[in-house]
């Protein structure tokens, strides 16, 4: 189990995480179909890192970017967003 | 290939046993190969076979970057059923349900298949209306299903839980009688086997660590042990599709996850059937060895790392005690894992790609193992005469895109929310 770094709340327990969709993966509501098609039904799904879009659920419950390697679970980072922040 | 029989095992034990030889050669690569198939697990392996059975290819490779049935063959709960809502979906499982019947024979290996029947449990009123359904969509097509009432329940599986205050209230279930477990690594080694007896060359401890195009064309794979040529090339890798499909320049519609089960001390017989609740998500079934077979859910993040978290497996094991309490008493001795690739509609990829010459089998979720021999048989006709099977013909790469998902959870393109 992990423990993520929550910028508003510390470091907290996974379990009270949500894992939503990568970064790259967030469509835009302007974006052309094809577009649109491949960031919805496709992920780069790298064995190394990437950026994702989690929750603090059953915390704070503010969204966040968390960086993180897939393979060893590594935390390289984690910041805060809000609705302004997306694409 | 020595063929195993009762007879060669008298004949062994009367000169010592010593008439043993390996079941597969360890051959050096080829330059090149008719085709090569990525992957050596259930799947692959199967492949293979099938492609020198049916369709008397001879110069095929199988190529494994560590050791044939490592992966998620030897990670799996060993669950093999048919029992699926969507034609598409059961029709495929079914064909694969009547090669398990007769694998052993058709390997001359014994895969211990054990129809010992596999059994939803239905926990509602609504629960058992979806059940009905279900077994109603696959007695449409032939395929055996049986709603079982609370009393049917109770008798065939005498330690479940069926008080009223139980914390999961059972109300009956669905039983697929032809259902049950196999032994999982004699799947891949009774493939491999029958592979090898036919020609195919199983190369281990050989990565693919690129491709070799020639326009927009494969034309063979760059692997830890030198170039090799190839006619076409069959992904068959599991969660590591997304990886592999990566070093073509493909980006997958799926994205892996970890998938994790355990299994207890070994007891008498306790567990009749495969016991299997999906309003849960919990599977428990016994090995012939003794111990139980508990899976649950992936953990629905993505991840590569083989191995397991506590707080899935608490979650599946808090399910399964809660459904048979007698469970309480056992000791875990293993957990494991497999890094499983969850594609967008739930459902498999098994077809061409973009890259000519390039073709995927993936995208098997959490179900790829009661799959291999249909599997096998359908990538093998695809990769042979580069057409789809009827069977694998809904699950081509391009049906996002066409909007034509087979999504059995109906939950959309959220691969981790299945």
């Amino acid at each position: 189990m992990m423990r993520i770094p929550c910028p508003h709340c510390g470091p907290r327990a996974q379990s009270e995480f949500i894992y939503e969709r990568t970064v790259d993966s967030v469509v835009p509501l302007d974006a052309p179909s094809q577009e649109a098609m491949t960031k919805l039904f496709t992920r780069t799904n790298p064995r190394g890192v990437d950026d994702e879009i989690w929750r603090h659920t059953y915390g704070c419950r503010a969204w966040m970017i968390l960086t993180r390697h897939r393979v060893t679970n590594e935390i390289s980072g984690c910041r805060a967003i809000g609705p302004e922040a997306l694409p | 290939m020595n063929r195993y029989s009762a007879f060669s095992l008298l004949r062994g034990a009367l000169t010592g046993h010593r008439h043993w030889q390996p079941a597969w050669r360890d051959p050096e690569p080829k330059s090149h190969y008719d085709i090569i198939i990525i992957g050596g697990g259930g799947h692959g392996l199967a492949t293979a076979y099938y492609l020198a059975k049916v369709h008397g290819l001879k110069n095929i490779a199988v190529l494994e970057k560590g050791w044939i049935g490592g992966g998620n063959t030897g990670r799996n709960t060993t669950i093999v059923r048919s029992n699926y809502r969507l034609e598409p979906l059961h029709n495929l499982f079914e064909f694969g349900l009547k090669l398990w019947h007769g694998l052993s024979n058709e390997l001359n290996y014994n895969v211990m298949f054990s129809p010992r029947g596999a059994m939803f449990l239905g926990h509602s009123d609504a629960d058992m209306i979806k059940l009905a359904e279900r077994g109603d969509a696959m007695r449409c097509d032939g395929i055996d299903a049986d709603l079982l009432t609370r009393d049917q329940v109770a008798k065939l599986e005498p330690l479940l839980d069926m008080s009223r205050d139980a914390r999961f209230p059972i109300q009956g279930g669905l039983i697929q009688r032809r259902g049950g477990t196999a032994r999982h690594d004699a799947v891949a080694w009774g493939y491999a086997r029958g592979a090898d007896s036919l020609g195919v060359d199983i190369i281990q401890k050989c990565e693919v660590t690129g491709f070799v195009r020639d326009g927009d064309a494969v034309v063979g794979v760059e692997t830890t042990r030198g170039r090799i040529g190839a006619g076409r090339v069959g992904i068959c890798v599991a969660g590591h599709s997304g990886h592999v499909a990566g070093l073509a320049g493909l980006k997958l519609p799926v994205e892996s996850q970890t998938l994790q089960a355990m299994v207890t001390e070994g007891v008498k017989p306790m567990i009749n059937s495969v016991i299997m609740s999906q309003s849960l998500h919990c599977y428990i079934s016994q090995s012939d060895k003794g111990g139980v077979v508990f899976g649950g859910d992936p953990d629905n993040w993505p991840s590569y790392a083989q191995r397991g978290h506590p707080m899935v497996m608490e979650g599946a094991v808090a399910q399964g005690l809660a459904l048979v309490p007698a469970l309480s008493r056992l000791r875990m001795v293993r957990t494991w894992s497999g890094v499983t690739d969850m594609s967008f509609d739930g459902a498999p990829i098994i077809g061409e790609t973009p890259v000519r010459n390039l073709f995927l089998n993936g995208g098997w979720c959490y179900g790829g193992f009661k799959a291999t021999p249909a599997s096998g048989y359908t990538y093998a006709h695809t990769l042979a005469t580069g057409k789809p099977h009827d069977l694998n013909a809904p699950f081509s790469l391009d049906r996002f895109e066409r909007g034509a998902t087979i999504d059995e959870t109906g939950s959309g393109p959220m691969p981790n929310s299945r």
